[in-house]
Parts: structure tokens; C-alpha cells; sequence
């Protein structure tokens, strides 16, 4: 690692003053994708915020009858929440079906929305990778991509995004809430919140530097059936290839959106309206324009597939 | 270098450290704590897990002084060879082990765990977000952070299942 500075800030409005004050300085919450990273200097902030002590880890109902969540909830306390697993069981499920139980017990709310690719070679310093140095090159195009993106890609870059929490925030229609270094507070929709590569696959997200994110909020909850299905290599404690958020409703209609295959989590409005059609009109409508490489192409199928045995558990049930 | 005071096992430490240093880091070099291991540094084995303020972490993963203040239980504070922890002395009796490496943190991360289960904490293979019942297929998602390179997990698990009075669950 680098050496670095470290300071633990009191509130709110001090972490984002340090942040706006302090060159090179990130925040720190769980800790346990940024240390990783570090370790690898692919991260190498010379500045620490620890924001774990500014009062931002609880759960509260919003007046519109949804539930605000502190940025620095632990996905543990999250998934394990009366209300979340009452009202938005799929979130619980996809924070459950992530990491492991330790991991989880410290990420956070934030954190995991802002965690980084898996791409193999952007953790190896050795190889050219545009995310991770701007211009140098892709070297996951012709080399092992398998678990990587199949739309939403670019020629620049083809990560996932690693995240299962953010595939069902996503499907939720959450809200990040902002603190920009200057004090101004923002509320940013998930969906324009995670960035497609493009030819900047370093942009990740909406966020300015220095602005820390407050809380993430839901709308009311959507009734139906809450559904996260994840398919990985090992039936614990990997990443997605493919998961499936899902909420079915009596009347045939539904919501999904998706993880392992896609730069940002995926979510489609025409595969919500081929609902009533079924599982492969869905996974048609999700896919279309995808351009998977030859070792990954098999994520569509496998997205189909998964959508089928969705569709058939509820319709047994 | 940073002041950093912890409590561990009861006992509390005054240190100084780069603030680079890991929580697990400062266990085993500058407290001499050696029972808790270090695989692979990187949140992916579970060899590290300690209990941090009543719950299991990876401490390679988090640094030592963001917890300035904390109280920390390590493989040293869950028992001793005069007095073994219930979980320490069923890995025993189930040979739990064969070389032993991930050993002590499987059994920290088996000791929270079991609080977890109680405390009706849900898993990936709970069926019924609020009600978690006890079964091998609980433990094994449960455990599925602490790899063991010897693959001694049937044993493992028989030893959990002992220890937790649930015979066989
Ligand atoms: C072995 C392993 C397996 C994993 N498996 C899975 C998995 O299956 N599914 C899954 O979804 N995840 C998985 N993860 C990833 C894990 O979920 C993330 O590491 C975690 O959610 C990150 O949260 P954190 O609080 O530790 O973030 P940190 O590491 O503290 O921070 C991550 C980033 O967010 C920034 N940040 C943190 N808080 C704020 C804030 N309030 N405002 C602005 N910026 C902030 C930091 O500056 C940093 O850039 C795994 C991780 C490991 C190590
Ligand atoms: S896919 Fe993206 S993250 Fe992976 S090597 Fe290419 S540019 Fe880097
Ligand atoms: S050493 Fe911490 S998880 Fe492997
Ligand atoms: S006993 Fe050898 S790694 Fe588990």
C-alpha cells in the first residue's frame, strides 16, 4: 500500500469538508473493496475519510411511505431488516445472496453500490486495462472475459458490474442521496446513477469528487412477488455470471433487471411490458443489442433460462 | 503513526501504527496473537475472521485504526487448552481439521454465527425470510467465508451442529 493519512470524521458536513479540503483524499467506509485495491495500489488515495462514526447508519420510513437507508447500513442489517424483508424481500435476497457473512457484516450501503469491476485484468497492474489507466488499452477483449459484460458494453471496455444490492435497488426505482464538498445535497435516480463505459470506462458513476453519498432511499413498495436469483460457478460466496431481480404480480405483469451481464445493473422498460408474454420475450427484450464475445455468449441463454425457471416456480406456487 | 487503543480479549492495548496496518496485522505482529491466520489478504479465504464488537469480519480487510476504541475477540479469547470453548472441543472430537490453518477462524466465525442464527438472522437458503431454522444447509451457507484447503467441511460442520446442541439437524 501507499502511505496515506488518515482521519475519522464526526458528522456529515465534516466529512465533506475534509473531502473538499484534502487533495487525494476518499472515503472509507467497510473498507473491503477499497483496502483490497489498495493492497494492489490500483487504488492509492493519499487521504482517508473513515465515515463510519457520522450518524448514517440507520433505517427510517419517508413520509411517502418508502424507507430511507443510511449510507453506512451494513448489508448484514439491511438484508436482516423487519421492513426490508417484509416490504422489499427481493433486496434482502440479493444482499444474502452476495459476499459472505463476515464481508457483509462490514460493507455498507454505499460502498457496495460503488464497489469496481472483477474484470481479472483490471486487478492485474501488469496489463493494459482503460478503466483502470485511461488509453492504455482493453486487454479483456481478446483475453480470458468470460465473466464478463455481454451489453452495454463498449469497444473500450466490457466489466460487469459486480454488485447484487445495486441489480435490486435498481429494480426498487432507489434514490442516492448526496452531499456534494460544498454542502449541496442532490437525490440522484439509480438509474442515471452507474455510467455505461463509452470511451471513458473510468467514469463509473454520477458522483462528483468529494461528494459522499447520505442515504438511499425507496419508493413504496411494489406488491407482488419478490424474487433474486443468482447463478454462479459455486453456490456460495462468488459472483454472479447471471442474476435475475424480479417482482411478479397476480395479473401476469412484472419488473426485472439484472446483474453479472451488464456494465451498470440492468433494467429494460420493454422487458417489464413483455411480462405478460413470458420468459423468453422478456429475456428477448432485455437482450436486445447485446454483444457478447465468444467465451461469455452463453450468458444469454443462461439469462433465458433463469428468467423460465422463474416463471415456472411462480406459476407453481 | 496513529494512537490506536483496543480491547482485546479483555485486555486493553495502547498502540502506535502506520495507519496502514490491517486489523489483522496488528494481531499477529505487533500483539503477537498469532492464532489468527493470514491466507490470503484479500477477504476471499476467511483464515483472518475475528469478532469485532460481537460480530465476525475478515481483519485483513479493515485497517486497525478504524477501531480505535473497539473490543476485539480472537481465537486466544474464545478459549484456552485448560478451558476449551464448546465449538474449540467438538472440532476435537469430529477431527474438524486436518492442518489446521483455517481452524481458528472457522471456529470465530462459527461462534458469531450461531449468535446470528439466534438472533433470527436470515440466510440465502432460508426459505422463509422470517423464519430461519437450523439445518446442515444453514450452517454450510453460512460458513461458505472460511475456506478450508484441506476440505475438512463434513466434519466441520458435524462439529458445529454438536456444539450447538442440535445433534443431527
Ligand atoms: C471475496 C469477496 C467476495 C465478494 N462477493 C460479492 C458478491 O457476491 N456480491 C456483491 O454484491 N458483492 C460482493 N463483494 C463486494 C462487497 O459487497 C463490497 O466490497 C462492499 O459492498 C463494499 O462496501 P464497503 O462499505 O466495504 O466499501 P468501501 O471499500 O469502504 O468503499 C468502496 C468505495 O465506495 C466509496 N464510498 C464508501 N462510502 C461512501 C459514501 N458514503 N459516499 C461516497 N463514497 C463512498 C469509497 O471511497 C470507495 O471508493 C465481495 C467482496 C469480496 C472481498
Ligand atoms: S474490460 Fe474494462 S476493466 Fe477489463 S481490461 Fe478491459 S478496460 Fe479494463
Ligand atoms: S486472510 Fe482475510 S480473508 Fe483471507
Ligand atoms: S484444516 Fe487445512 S485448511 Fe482447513
Amino acid at each position: 500500500m501507499k502511505p496515506f493519512t488518515y482521519s475519522r470524521a464526526a458528522s456529515v458536513e465534516e466529512a465533506a469538508q475534509a473531502a473538499a479540503s484534502t487533495q487525494g483524499a476518499r472515503f472509507i467506509a467497510g473498507g473491503t473493496n477499497l483496502l483490497d485495491l489498495m493492497k494492489l495500489q490500483i487504488e492509492t488515495p493519499t487521504h482517508l475519510i473513515d465515515v463510519n462514526h457520522i450518524g448514517l447508519d440507520r433505517i427510517e420510513g419517508t413520509q411517502e411511505g418508502g424507507l430511507r437507508i443510511g449510507a453506512l447500513v451494513r448489508n448484514s442489517d439491511l438484508a436482516a431488516d423487519k421492513r426490508v424483508r417484509r416490504d422489499y424481500a427481493v433486496l434482502s435476497r440479493a444482499l444474502l445472496a452476495g459476499a459472505s457473512g463476515q464481508l457483509r457484516n462490514k460493507a455498507t450501503t454505499a460502498g457496495n453500490l460503488l464497489q469496481r469491476t472483477r474484470c481479472p485484468y483490471f486487478y492485474d497492474t501488469r496489463m493494459p486495462c482503460n478503466k483502470r489507466k485511461p488509453g492504455s488499452g482493453c486487454s479483456a477483449m481478446k483475453g480470458i472475459n468470460r465473466g464478463l459484460a455481454i451489453i452495454g458494453t463498449s469497444e473500450a471496455c466490457i466489466a460487469q458490474h459486480p454488485s447484487d444490492m445495486a441489480v435490486a435497488m435498481r429494480l426498487l426505482d432507489a434514490q442516492v442521496e448526496t452531499m456534494a464538498a460544498d454542502g449541496a445535497r442532490r437525490s440522484i435516480p439509480i438509474a442515471d446513477f452507474h455510467k455505461l463505459p463509452g470511451d471513458t470506462p473510468h467514469v463509473e458513476h454520477a458522483l462528483k469528487p468529494g461528494e459522499l453519498i447520505t442515504a438511499v432511499t425507496l419508493p413504496r413498495p411494489v406488491g407482488g412477488t419478490h424474487v433474486y436469483r443468482k447463478v454462479r460457478d459455486r453456490s456460495s460466496y462468488a459472483f454472479a455470471l447471471v442474476s435475475v431481480a424480479a417482482i411478479l404480480g397476480k395479473d401476469g405483469g412484472g419488473r426485472f433487471a439484472f446483474g453479472g451481464i451488464a456494465p451498470r445493473p440492468w433494467r429494460v422498460e420493454a422487458a417489464d411490458a413483455a411480462a405478460p408474454a413470458g420468459p423468453s420475450a422478456v429475456a428477448e427484450a432485455a437482450l436486445a443489442g447485446a454483444r457478447p464475445t465468444a467465451q461469455n455468449a452463453f450468458k444469454q441463454g443462461l439469462t433465458a433460462r433463469t428468467l423460465a425457471s422463474i416463471f415456472r416456480q411462480e406459476a407453481r406456487a | 503513526m496513529n494512537a490506536v487503543e483496543l480491547t482485546v480479549n479483555g485486555r486493553e492495548v495502547h498502540l502506535q501504527l502506520d495507519p496502514r496496518t490491517s486489523l489483522l496485522d496488528a494481531l499477529r505482529e505487533h500483539l503477537h496473537l498469532t492464532g489468527t491466520k493470514k491466507g490470503c489478504d484479500h477477504g476471499q479465504c476467511g483464515a483472518c475472521t475475528v469478532i469485532v464488537e460481537g460480530r465476525r469480519i475478515n481483519s485483513c480487510l479493515t485497517l486497525a485504526v478504524m477501531h480505535d476504541g473497539d473490543h476485539v475477540t480472537t481465537i486466544e479469547g474464545i478459549g484456552t487448552p485448560e478451558k476449551l470453548h464448546p465449538i474449540q472441543q467438538a472440532f476435537i472430537t469430529h477431527d474438524g481439521y486436518q492442518c489446521g490453518y483455517c481452524t481458528p477462524g472457522q471456529i470465530c466465525s462459527a461462534v458469531a454465527m450461531l449468535d446470528e442464527i439466534a438472533a433470527g438472522v436470515p440466510s440465502h437458503v432460508t426459505q422463509d425470510l422470517d423464519e430461519v431454522e437450523f439445518s446442515d444447509a444453514e450452517l454450510r451457507e453460512r460458513m461458505s467465508g472460511n475456506i478450508c484447503r484441506c476440505a475438512a467441511y463434513p466434519n466441520i460442520i458435524a462439529a458445529i451442529r454438536d456444539a450447538a446442541g442440535k445433534g443431527k439437524a
